[in-house]
């Protein structure tokens, strides 16, 4: 890469970013980006900066979660929320046929065609959207629906500088700054009243539209500004998760009396699976007409924490909450790696903070290791 | 265009007959209704389809018919839930719908040359039927060729007529044990691992095809590897909840393996590690 004749990064004004919103709805993008709703900072349709969660950080720990205000104005100021992109590219709710009783033709849902731009999304998500891509996209079954709206999809990445205390992907590898999957990347630097972004892309579609911008080449200073801040946000993430670890830990220990624990503090609520942003399972639901004349059958996000998950005729194979427990954590930290050449987790700490009962998988995973004379002492 | 690339799509086959196998039993041959080309359905031995009730719902169910006839797709089904309730409540002419065939196989091919030992509980010889099918039809690419058959009681065996046909051959041995019956029953009564010990095995040469619970799986693959067959020359075929049938729903997991389009069929040896483990 010649960075001499193409700069690695420019500078953004703050009240420039309208002009990346406005320019993506010219070319026909439905923008979502980060809001604050419900005291929670949540992925919506935006169409102004007014709409960002402006001033708000969110503060987290196990079980917790609140909003808080910042000392200064920054847009993209906190962490993950309980909303991720997965929402948009494999709804929790979808028609995938209706069918006549008569002719018993089914009838596909005509494809959504919309065409996302997302603003906002941590190293993390996009890790999160590339592992969801191995499991929707690239798999020897695709499901058309999530390839079309992941494929039509604009990403605008922002780095991520203020981690939460539940986040750990600097030790999963997966962030806190994007290295790869956006097509354009946003850094916020906002210092004695001056708030800008560093800007850069990383595609065609992502390069097309900076060239609409006219922006000034970022400056040594805030490049570096830029890097300690990522640095700072790495050193600020305490949890920590050794991945090859975990994966063997679990691999080894599928009969742990630790899972009869795990089982016991676990409500199987379910709620860890449905903001996972790699979770992926899906149930059907099939509903007839009141005329009995069609039927239409619908998708929805499903959990192997339901004890439905696993039915089959004659009883429940994973009755108990420890067998549930485990197929979860083991098969999000261990065969999924079997399954897509990568770890289901990506450090975002969701599971962690919106666990009821604050089960930490990061404490979690260490009760599996062998107690040795030093740790037992 | 998307229509019909969409996977989770089903097409409409007509039920040309019904035959009622058992009380609970009941086995459909379909006819493709949108046939593009010939109407053929062709299939792997030990493949599966997903069959949709309108309505009801969706299953996944072993396909039964004899891959050397692909104009009549076959499926043998229990009735033993809302689905396969309803499914019991079709008759010839009605449509059921259908996606597949998906999954893994029985080893046919690879068991040529070899003795096949066929070992089915239940409504197990319904995924094992297409396997013993072609094989009687190449019946001399094959050694010493056993089916071990075990059902509840003699009003629940399945194919009569032809595990009848099937005992007459003298290329065949075939046994038949029940767990409890009354009246006029002669056979013998018992599990199907208790049949094992009476088959000649020669076990570098023999490969094995099990279906049934898996608990009789269990005793079957302690009882051939006993008597000295490897775990990776015994066949298995699993069963867990699916909705998708191609990898995508997630609930047919067992461990690393997706019983879906890892399985049905396995190896015994590539489970072997997960096949102990409790509600896995």
């Amino acid at each position: 890469m010649n960075k001499k004749s193409k700069p690695s990064a420019y500078t953004l004004p703050a009240s420039q970013l309208q002009k990346i919103i406005d320019l993506l709805h010219e070319q026909g993008y439905t923008v979502i980006g980060p809001q604050r709703q419900d005291n929670a900072i949540i992925y919506d349709e935006i169409t102004s900066t007014d709409a960002l969660p402006a001033g708000w950080t969110d503060v987290q720990e196990g079980g917790t979660y609140q909003l808080q205000r910042r000392d200064d104005d920054a847009w993209f100021g906190y962490a993950v929320g309980p909303h991720s992109w997965k929402q948009f590219l494999f709804p929790a709710k979808k028609k995938l046929f209706t069918i006549e009783r008569e002719t018993f033709r089914a009838q596909a849902e005509p494809a959504d065609k919309t065409r996302y731009a997302f603003l906002g999304v941590r190293s993390c998500e996009l890790h999160a959207i590339a592992i969801q891509d191995k499991v929707f996209r690239d798999g020897p079954y695709a499901d058309p629906a999530y390839s079309r709206l992941r494929n039509n999809a604009f990403f605008i990445a922002v780095n991520c500088t203020e981690p939460a205390a539940t986040c750990f992907c600097s030790s999963m590898n997966t962030g806190p700054g994007a290295e790869s999957g956006y097509d354009l990347l946003l850094t916020e630097l906002i210092d004695s009243g001056q708030h800008e972004f560093l800007i850069s892309s990383a595609s065609a579609k992502g390069r097309a539209l900076l060239g609409k911008m006219e922006l000034p080449e970022a400056t040594p200073a805030a490049r570096e500004r830029g890097q300690e801040l990522l640095a700072r946000a790495a050193d600020k993430m305490h949890r920590r998760m050794d991945a090859e670890k975990a994966r063997k830990l679990l691999l080894a220990n599928p009969e742990h009396p630790h899972w009869q624990e795990l089982g016991a503090r676990c409500l199987s609520c379910a709620n860890c699976t449905m903001v996972c942003p790699t979770c992926f399972c899906s149930t059907v639901e099939d509903v007839t007409s009141l005329t009995g004349d069609t039927a239409e059958r619908w998708r929805r996000w499903d959990s192997c924490f339901t004890m439905g998950h696993s039915y089959i005729h004659g009883g429940h194979i994973r009755s108990s909450g420890a067998a549930r427990y485990r197929q979860w954590l083991t098969h999000k930290l261990a065969t999924w790696v079997d399954q897509f050449g990568v770890s289901g987790c990506v450090g975002c700490g969701r599971c962690i903070t919106w666990c009821p009962v604050a089960i930490d998988v990061t404490e979690e995973i260490t009760k599996f290791e062998p107690v040795t004379q030093e740790t037992a002492a | 265009m998307a229509a019909l690339t969409d996977p989770m799509l089903p097409r409409p086959f007509r039920i040309e007959k019904v035959t009622h196998e058992t009380a609970d039993t009941f086995t459909f041959e379909l006819s493709q209704q949108q046939a593009d080309g010939d109407g053929r359905f062709d299939f792997a031995c030990g493949q599966f389809n997903m069959l949709y009730t309108f309505g009801t719902g969706e299953i996944p169910v072993s396909i039964s018919g004899d891959p050397a006839k692909p104009q009549r797709l076959v499926h043998t089904i229990r009735a033993v839930g809302s689905v396969t309730r309803a499914m019991k409540k079709l008759k010839k002419g009605d449509t059921l719908g259908v996606r597949g065939p998906f999954g893994s196989a029985w080893p046919v091919q690879q068991a040529e040359g070899n003795d096949v030992i066929i070992i089915a509980g239940g409504i197990g010889l319904a995924p094992l039927r297409p396997a013993i099918c072609s094989i009687l039809q190449n019946r001399e690419k094959y050694g010493h060729v056993a089916l071990l058959y075990g059902a509840r009681t003699p009003q629940d065996i399945l194919f009569e007529k032809e595990l009848r046909e099937w005992r007459g051959r003298f290329d065949m041995q075939v046994m038949i044990t029940v767990d409890h019956a009354v009246g006029t029953w002669k056979g013998n009564i018992g599990v199907v691992p208790d049949l094992i010990k009476r088959v000649k095995i020669d076990p570098d040469n023999t490969i094995a095809m099990v279906c049934g619970p898996e608990i009789m799986m269990r005793f079957c693959v302690i009882e051939l590897h006993n008597r000295g067959m490897e775990h990776d020359t015994i066949f298995v075929s699993m069963e867990r909840n699916m909705k998708c049938g191609i990898g995508l729903c997630g609930h047919c997991q067992y461990g690393p393996e997706f019983i879906c389009k890892d399985g049905p069929v396995f190896p015994f040896s590539k489970i072997r590690t997960l096949f102990d483990i409790y509600e896995l």
